[in-house]
């Protein structure tokens, strides 16, 4: 089943830029393949992921059939308080999920 | 009946092959033109001017799979609270449709910079659009040759 990898730098130093990678397994079915018997498949992608850092979001992306199968995204933020950040995955067919990492700020 | 001359004949076999030729392109997806591209970033700058430049667009200038090709997009300048990157659009050109991604940044990105894997269906061209906070758009754009495309003559 679906399942996410998260990778935050587990402390940082207030104020240092550190970089979050995300990917969750996903088919990311695009809609435009057919089966054998030539039917279209139906379309089974993630539409948007979110991230927020102590409740605030620091970054949210739309996402279409041309991201690649387990969308990865990688991106930046400023550490500024320790906490925690929440990810948010939604997709088509009722697709949700969440995960989430902690990070100490010296 | 007449013998067709060759201009008739000429005419009757054009036409032919134009009919045989409708079922063909019918049966695959339409792929996305030039002019869809416009289109969708239209949609997103509206009638602003688009500035060349300020954009980085990292992609291999020739990939193997057009299944996983990995993207990297930056913006120069600091991300200050005054002065950021608000979003970052990436289009393509010939896959079955212009849009790849939209990423919403904000002043406490730090750094102005998305990586991703993304699909290509063809050899073609990425454009990556960025909004800044002033509400000024820059972009760049990067031209992808792919030897194994994504989508293509994928029966499951």
């Amino acid at each position: 089943m679906a399942a996410a990898l998260i990778n935050v730098p587990a402390r940082a130093k207030r104020g240092d830029i550190i970089e979050i990678k995300t990917l969750m397994s996903h088919i990311m079915e695009t809609g435009y393949r057919r089966t054998a018997a030539g039917d279209l498949v139906t379309r089974d992608i993630v539409t948007s992921f979110t991230c927020r850092y102590n409740g605030k979001e620091i970054f949210r992306a739309d996402l279409f059939p041309a991201v690649a199968a387990n969308p990865f995204l990688s991106f930046f933020t400023v550490a500024q308080d320790s906490g925690k950040f929440e990810f948010e995955w939604i997709g088509d067919r009722g697709f949700s999920e969440t995960a989430s990492a902690s990070i100490t700020v010296e | 009946m007449a013998v067709p001359t060759r201009r008739k004949f000429l005419r009757l076999t054009g036409q032919a092959t134009i009919a045989g030729m409708v079922p063909i392109v019918s049966l695959r997806p339409l792929g996305a033109t030039p002019a869809m591209l416009a289109s969708a970033i239209r949609n997103v700058v509206g009638e602003a001017p688009v500035r060349t430049g300020k954009v980085k667009l990292d992609i291999p200038p020739l990939v193997e799979n057009g299944n996983v090709v990995p993207m990297t997009v930056s913006v120069a300048g600091a991300m200050t609270a005054d002065d950021h990157v608000r979003s970052i659009h990436v289009f393509n050109e010939k896959n079955p449709q212009p849009n790849i991604g939209n990423f919403y940044l904000g002043p406490y990105a730090g750094r102005a910079q998305v990586s991703t894997r993304i699909r290509l269906a063809d050899s073609q061209k990425v454009v990556a659009i960025a909004h800044l906070s002033d509400g000024s758009f820059w972009s760049a754009s990067a031209d992808i040759v792919v030897t194994l495309a994504a989508c293509d003559g994928e029966l499951i």
